[in-house]
């Protein structure tokens, strides 16, 4: 009773027996999610990957209430997603960019477009400016340059970064990106990485991030959801999701380059530690390996 | 010496702001691709890269300079339509090609437009969806796709249309890393064995390393053009304009700061695997 009770606590997004279907009865039935239950703790950086079309945006528009189960049962901050009558409540909590979100932006300027979300909210209107302003200096764009230029003139790229600031303005709890950095500079990309993991310890936020990038999984998340078909397949740490090679490869998935080097080291016979991930991690494995060979 | 496919000879553009006036995307581009060559072009967000590729195909003029495609001039409305037809473009944002309301008519559009008999485009077709995994999909609505699958919409109905070159504005945005690897040994086969002319602009480093040449764009420059192998030793001109050096060249570039002497070919893990073999195997 009591570990029921405290783990109701804990998880700020619980998912029981999640289904969901797409255009059901017709020929064109798509099961995109398929009996998926997971607890999702607060305060984690939650990963999720799998391969084209394994259903990841289809899972992360249950937790704002966009998509309603087929069966199972969504609960967000404690609010059943199905249940219209919570849906503003929701809303306030849960802030999500959705996948090529520069589809959105509509507002005059590019400041109006990110301070339109506080607006929303019913801010006082010196807060919805410093939130917006800082949200701008976040993604890298300069504000007194926001307030001068129409979104439609921005880049791919820029435009991306514009419409991410329009949800970082709004602070959520849980803060969801579906494949956020995808169109950005390897700079831009970092940089903004690295903004999230700083506003989910300074707010104490929970971070869900969808992403085809192994680099950016591995730098950053605490845990990592594995979907292939709509089934969820692998729960768990980066160091352990990424050490089960061939259930990844089998599955349109990779290992971050660093660790795919590892792993062919280590099937020439190498003995290599486990959990090798990133670049600095690998030089190091390697120039031992070197001074061995060359004394 | 191979033939000058593109040829963009002091290529400005300018875009118009409405009542902001005007804003210099590209100034003074010069830069020639050739028959046959598989070009990359990177740079930082906003740094002028989709411009360029506009003007590849006619769909963007030069405001100043000119543009030549297969010797052609893209400004006279004569030549658009033989422009179109040799250079197959594939664009950064997949849902502004969807024209159509059933996948295979829409991969079928380009060629279509060809004049091909329809057989052929039915043959073509299925061909190139089948290459990138949409058959499931030939009767579904494109727009209810997901990002990844709307992506490889758009390069099977460019490649239904076998152009002699093709550009590609960030095709693997959206692809996961198996989708990512199979269209680049595809572009790396069409480039090879069927000499199609490839220009692909991209954020990915382990893209860029595989090319002939490549152009780092920055505020509408170009800031450096040439092999990938002397590219990527510029460490702090690219980290000045955005961008970074890929996982093989940082781990090589790690080794060398330790005092280790490196061959100076290692662009890729297969490259760098094949290194730590010789030395650490034989
Ligand atoms: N609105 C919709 N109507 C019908 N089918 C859909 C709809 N949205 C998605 N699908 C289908 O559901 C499946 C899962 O799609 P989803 O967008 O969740 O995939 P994803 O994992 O986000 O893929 P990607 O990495 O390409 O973005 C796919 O087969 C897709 O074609
Ligand atoms: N339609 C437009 N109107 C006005 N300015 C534009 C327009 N499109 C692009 N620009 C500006 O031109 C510059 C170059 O844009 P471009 O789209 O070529 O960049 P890019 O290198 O492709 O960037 P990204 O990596 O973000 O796609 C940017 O500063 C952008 O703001
Ligand atoms: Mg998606
Ligand atoms: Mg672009």
């Amino acid at each position: 009773m009591l570990g029921g009770a405290f783990l109701t606590m804990s998880a700020i997004i619980e998912i029981d027996r999640l289904t969901h279907i797409y255009s059901p009865g017709t020929p064109f039935q798509i099961a995109a999610l398929d009996s998926i239950s997971l607890d999702i703790k607060k305060g984690v950086f939650l990963a999720i990957i799998g391969s084209t079309g394994s259903g990841k945006s289809t899972l992360i528009r249950h937790f704002n209430g966009l998509l309603r189960p087929t069966s199972g049962k969504v609960r967000v901050c404690g609010i059943d997603t199905a249940d219209k009558k919570q849906r503003r409540n929701l809303w306030r909590s849960v802030g999500l960019v959705f996948q090529q979100p520069e589809q959105q932006l509509f507002e005059e300027t590019v400041l109006a477009d990110v301070a339109f979300g506080p607006r929303n909210m019913g801010l006082a209107e010196a807060e919805v400016k410093e939130r917006a302003h800082e949200a701008l200096r976040l993604v890298g764009i300069n504000p007194q340059e926001a307030a001068r230029m129409s979104p439609f003139h921005l880049s791919g790229g820029m435009r991306r970064k514009a419409a991410i600031a329009g949800v970082l303005a709004l602070k959520p709890q849980v803060l969801i990106l579906d494949e956020p950095t995808a169109g950005l500079d390897p700079q831009g990309k970092q940089q903004l990485m690295q903004h999230v993991e700083n506003f989910r310890r300074r707010e104490d936020a929970t971070i869900i991030l969808v992403t085809h990038d192994m680099e950016e999984v591995a730098l950053l998340a605490e845990q990592v959801a594995v979907l292939n078909q709509g089934r969820l397949v692998m729960v768990g740490p980066p160091r352990e999701i990424f050490s089960r090679v061939e259930e990844l490869m089998a599955i349109g998935l990779d290992l971050p380059a660093a660790a795919r080097l590892m792993h062919q080291l280590r099937l020439l016979g190498k003995r290599i530690r486990p959990g090798v991930l990133t670049a600095d991690e690998a030089e190091e494995v390697i120039a031992g390996l070197l001074e061995e060979a060359l004394c | 010496m191979k033939d000058v496919f593109i040829a963009a000879k002091d290529l400005t553009y300018i875009y118009r702001r409405g009542n902001a006036g005007g804003y210099k995307a590209l100034s003074g581009i010069n830069l020639t691709v050739k028959t046959g060559e598989f070009l990359v072009i990177i740079g930082s967000n906003g740094s002028g890269k989709s411009t360029l590729a506009r003007h590849f195909n006619g769909m963007l003029k030069p405001s100043a300079g000119s543009i030549t495609v297969a010797g052609m001039d893209t400004t006279s409305a004569e030549n658009t339509w033989e422009i179109r037809r040799l250079v197959g473009m594939v664009f950064q944002n997949p849902d502004n090609q969807i024209v159509s309301s059933l996948v295979e008519e829409d991969a079928a559009f380009g060629a279509e437009n060809l004049g091909l008999p329809p057989e052929e485009v039915k043959k073509r077709v299925a061909e190139t969806l089948r290459l990138v995994g949409l058959t499931p999909y030939a009767g579904h609505a494109p727009h209810l796709l997901s990002g990844g699958q709307k992506q490889k919409l758009a390069i099977a109905g460019v490649l239904a249309m076998c152009p002699t070159c093709l550009v590609l504005d960030e095709p693997t945005s959206m692809l996961d890393p198996a989708g990512r690897m199979e269209l680049m040994e595809t572009l790396i086969h069409l480039n090879r064995d069927m000499q199609v002319t490839v220009v692909l602009v991209t954020h990915f480093m382990e893209e860029a390393v595989l090319a002939d040449r490549v152009v780092v764009l920055s505020d509408g420059e170009i800031a450096l053009s040439g092999p990938p192998a002397e590219i990527f030793t510029e460490i702090e001109l690219l980290a000045e304009l955005g961008l970074q050096l890929p996982t093989a060249l940082k781990i090589a570039h790690g080794l060398r700061q330790r005092g280790f002497s490196l061959p100076l070919d290692i662009l890729t893990i297969d490259d760098m695997l094949a290194y730590c073999k010789n030395v650490l195997v034989e």
